[in-house]
C-alpha cells in the first residue's frame, strides 16, 4: 500500500505547482486526496482528475492504491 | 483490449443513456463508491442501466483502458465519460448534475 507521503511526491511530480492533502478515509486503504493547482484552470473536472490519476497510474493499477475519494481546486 | 471486449464496452454505452460500471448491483453495492453514484442517481429519479464489473474482469479492466479513467464506477451519459463518485458528488453538490442529465436525455 503507497505512504501519504508517496502519493503527495507522485502528484507533486507530476502537477509541479501543487499543494496537494492526502488524509486516510475510515483507516482502510481508501484516500482522501485534494489537489489544488493553477494548472487545473480551464479544465473539465474530468481533465482535472485524469490529469491527478496519470500521476498515480502505476498505484491504482497494482491496488497499491485500491481507490481514493479526489478533490481537485484551483488557486483562489 | 481485445475488440470484443471493447464492442460489449461500446454496445452498453451506446444502448443506455445512463449508463454506470459498478461493483456490485444497484440493489446490492459491493464498494461504498459504487453506492454513492447509484443514491445519487436514485435521488434524482434518473433511469438508468449498471454493469457489474466483478463479473465480469475483461470489462472490469477495459473500462479503465476505454475512458483512460483508473477507478470504478465510471458514469456514462449519452455515450460521453460524465465522471465517477467524486464528480457525480460535486456536480449533484453544485446543482449541476440534474440540470445536465435532463438536457443530455431530452436532445
Amino acid at each position: 500500500m503507497a505512504t501519504k507521503s508517496e502519493v503527495i511526491n507522485l502528484i507533486k511530480q507530476k502537477i509541479v505547482d501543487s499543494e496537494v492533502y492526502v488524509e486516510n478515509l475510515k483507516g482502510d486503504d481508501h484516500l482522501q486526496v485534494t489537489v489544488i493547482s493553477s494548472e487545473f484552470n480551464g479544465l473539465s473536472l474530468v481533465k482535472q482528475h485524469q490529469l491527478v490519476y496519470s500521476a498515480l497510474k502505476e498505484e491504482l493499477a497494482s491496488e497499491a492504491i485500491h481507490a481514493l475519494a479526489l478533490k481537485t481546486e484551483t488557486p483562489n | 483490449m481485445e475488440n470484443p471486449t471493447k464492442n460489449k464496452i461500446q454496445n452498453l454505452i451506446d444502448s443506455n443513456p445512463v449508463m454506470v460500471f459498478m461493483k456490485g448491483t444497484k440493489l446490492m453495492p459491493q464498494c461504498g463508491f459504487s453506492n454513492n453514484v447509484v443514491q445519487i442517481l436514485n435521488s434524482l429519479g434518473v433511469t438508468f442501466n449498471t454493469f457489474d464489473v466483478l463479473s465480469d474482469f475483461e470489462i472490469r479492466e477495459g473500462i479503465k483502458e476505454y475512458s483512460e479513467w483508473p477507478t470504478i464506477p465510471q458514469v456514462y451519459l449519452k455515450g460521453e465519460f460524465l465522471g465517477g463518485s467524486d464528480i457525480l458528488i460535486e456536480m449533484y453538490n453544485t446543482g449541476t448534475l440534474k440540470e445536465k442529465i435532463e438536457i443530455a436525455l431530452a436532445s
